[in-house]
């Protein structure tokens, strides 16, 4: 048996490569999600009935059913089903990603019903069409009020990610548990392992911070403009 | 209609397993709401020690994954000579990652309550330990409840997690039965609808709950 | 002048935060049905006087006596005693947000004064329609107008049965339009009788209630006289420019 800070650092360099994994991951969901979020929380404000209540069930799924589980789901079976061949990466990035969008629609709903009715009339009233004035008027807003909620989806996103091991995506996770099979120094490469998703989560959530600071508008914070 | 010998063998096992699910989710919320109490008070009114050590837990669960903090407790703690049960790795895990949580609702909570309601207490000659009980705690409790409650919400899809430290519940079995029959799509899509069931139950009964309680000027937003 | 009967003497009280002195051995005599009027810039220390007084702040040094008990700062027993006989009126009101206007007053009379809840209820019904707001008992803090607060804090400190009744600033948070009512209860206060002493830069209140007006200024009282002689025409007391520029900043607001 090896002593447990020599296998720690010899592992680091292999361990730390899982982070371009766990990187890929968690930015390609933040954009999914992002972009699903975007066109739901739209369909959910100004839709029809039906539509909104599509999108409540989406909604709804996605919020009630754990990552694992849609893991599973998504990667035994709906894809292959499906005849879809995408790899455990990809399946993790777009379950990731459709949870988050899950969630970033009701945070992008929140922030559209915040903002006052005045600002989508004053744009109708420039001349503008409705695909104008959320574009040009309702979105440069609400992406701003949002960032502090997208700061707390990074870091959930972050920390789910490392469930990518149970579908065998190579990322942090699943490289420490190879290690810790071989070594049996579990307790020393879990908590290595912990410490590197630490780090990432506050750059990241300080990132997100200096992100916010950098786009501020006078009169914009996260409890909107009041 | 008789169910095929797969669809009775697969809900008696899930059946099983949401027991097992149910077993870990209740003693988890309990006592992640107690520890979120306790610390949440802690990082609020303590003194600069205890507040660096609540302020630290607090830190550590919500920003390690979940899985990470099961693995040290059930694969990384017998390197120290400490076994534990896979259910009772999975309960202290929950309950430490959801007490964490739970402290910032708290925290929160309690930072809302203006310091006048203290000094009107006072002025009307309560005793602090009487401010805290009739004042400050019916106030905090109804502006900690949603959080809370959600808070409880992420704790029953994360008990999902357990069945990694092989305490098996609701998706263990599944996964079981699953890989035996090679019937992921219906076995997880069941599951999802258990989980729906749980999620949706708790979150009508949270709604109760916070509609029992609601006074003008405590509602959520 | 018949015989005064003192209820509260405050002698030399001082009390610092860090190094910076926010009163500076402030005395004070107060006798029974007396209204005494603090006016003076702020930051002057009206606000930390009245809470010294009540113990809210205890003060670093000098003596409370009420009706000739001496209060010992470091016995709680003697602070809770003499908070439940010193009624204090916030300027923000510090309703209890999560209590009807009926159980923000019941709440003292039950669990400090450990009335039952019956009796309780009954006096504070009585309070609330001596402030005219019979109607509203039902009502959360979130559903009263401002100057509708202050008249529940009122009925609330009534309740206790204070032996005098500290007023800081009770107006000054409120919209123009409410500040008519409030006074209106306060000078009903003083027609019945009551011991208090006020903070406030409301003339009327100034010019019609008190007996004796105090000028603060950097924690001490700089005057001190019956408004009578200190507003007196002609008089150049610091009290007397105070109430004109008062009264310009009034007539300004129209």
């Amino acid at each position: 048996m090896q002593n447990a800070l020599s296998v720690v650092l010899d592992s680091l360099p292999y361990l730390l490569q899982g982070s371009f994994l766990t990187a890929g991951i968690v930015v390609f969901a933040m954009f999914l999600g992002l972009f699903i979020g975007i066109f739901m929380s739209v369909g959910l404000v100004y839709g029809n009935r039906f539509i909104r209540y599509i999108l409540t069930a989406y909604v709804w799924i996605f919020r009630g059913v754990p990552v694992v589980v849609l893991l599973f789901l998504f990667y035994f079976g709906l894809f292959s089903f499906l005849g879809l061949n995408f790899s455990a990466f990809a399946t993790v990035s777009i379950v990731l990603g459709m949870t988050t969008g899950a969630y970033q629609a009701n945070i992008f709903k929140g922030a559209i019903l915040s903002l006052p009715h005045g600002q989508f009339k004053a744009a109708s009233g420039l001349g503008m069409s409705d695909m104008q004035a959320i574009k040009n008027i309702v979105l440069p807003q609400i992406l701003r009020m949002s960032i502090p909620a997208w700061s707390n989806e990074y870091s959930i996103i972050l920390k789910d990610s490392a469930l990518a091991f149970v579908i065998g995506a190579p990322e942090i996770m699943a490289r420490t548990q190879f290690v810790a099979s071989r070594t049996y120094q579990h307790l020393s490469l879990y908590i290595t392992a912990g410490i590197i998703y630490f780090l990432l989560t506050w750059a990241g959530v300080i990132g997100l911070r200096k992100l916010e600071q950098y786009v501020r508008i006078p009169g914009y914070s996260q409890h909107g403009n009041q | 209609m008789e169910l095929s010998p797969f669809y009775q063998e697969l809900f008696v096992s899930l059946n099983r397993g949401l027991v097992m699910s149910i077993a870990l989710i209740v003693p988890s919320a309990v006592g992640g709401v107690l520890i979120g109490i306790v610390a949440g008070a802690i990082r609020t009114y303590g003194n600069r020690y205890l507040k660096t050590i609540a302020d630290c837990y607090a830190a550590v669960f919500r920003g390690t994954p979940l899985v990470i903090q099961l693995f040290v407790l059930y694969f990384g703690l017998p390197n120290i000579g400490i076994y534990l049960t896979p259910y009772v790795a999975a309960v202290l895990g929950f309950t430490f990652c959801s007490g964490a949580y739970q402290s910032e609702y708290v925290r929160g909570a309690l930072l809302s309550i203006k310091s006048g309601q203290y000094l009107g207490g006072q002025a009307l000659g309560f005793t602090t330990f009487q401010t805290i009980v009739w004042i400050i705690i019916p106030q905090a409790v109804r502006r900690a409840i949603h959080g809370c409650g959600n808070e409880i919400i992420y704790l029953i899809k994360y008990s999902s997690l357990a069945f990694i430290v092989t305490c098996i519940e609701l998706t263990g079995e599944g996964k079981t039965i699953a890989t035996e029959y090679f019937r992921f799509t219906e076995v997880f899509g069941i599951i999802g609808l258990y989980y729906l069931g749980l999620v949706s139950l708790a979150i009508i009964i949270l709604k109760k709950i916070e509609q029992r309680l609601f006074i003008p000027g405590f509602g959520h937003h | 002048m018949t015989e005064k009967m003192v209820i509260l003497r405050v002698n030399n009280l001082s009390k610092s935060f860090g190094d910076s002195t926010i009163l500076n051995s402030v005395s004070i005599e107060l006798a029974k049905g007396e209204i005494k009027v603090l006016i003076g810039p702020s930051g002057g220390g009206k606000s930390t006087l009245l809470q010294c007084i009540n113990c809210l702040v205890v003060p670093d040094a000098g003596e409370i006596e009420l009706d000739n008990a001496r209060i010992q700062f470091t016995r709680k027993q003697d602070i809770y005693r003499l908070r439940q006989q010193v009624g204090m009126i916030f300027q923000d009101f510090n309703l209890f947000d999560h209590l009807t206007a009926l159980d923000n007053i019941t709440i003292a009379l039950r669990k400090v004064k450990k009335m039952p809840k019956k009796e309780a209820e009954k006096r504070a019904r009585l309070e609330l329609e001596q402030v005219g707001l019979g109607d509203k008992e039902t009502l959360y803090p979130a559903q009263l107008s401002g100057g509708q607060k202050q008249r529940v804090a009122i009925a609330r400190a009534l309740a206790m049965d204070p032996k005098i009744l500290l007023l800081d600033e009770p107006t000054s948070a409120l919209d123009p339009t409410l500040i008519g009512e409030v006074i209106s209860v306060i000078k009903g206060l003083a027609v019945k009788g009551m011991t208090m002493i006020m903070a406030t830069h409301q003339i009327s209140l100034i010019y019609n209630l008190a007996d004796e007006i105090l000028f603060m200024e950097n924690g001490r009282i700089v005057e001190q006289g019956p408004p009578a002689a200190l507003l007196a025409a002609g008089n150049k007391s610091k009290s007397q420019g105070f109430c004109d520029r008062l009264n310009e900043l009034s007539e300004v607001e129209g």
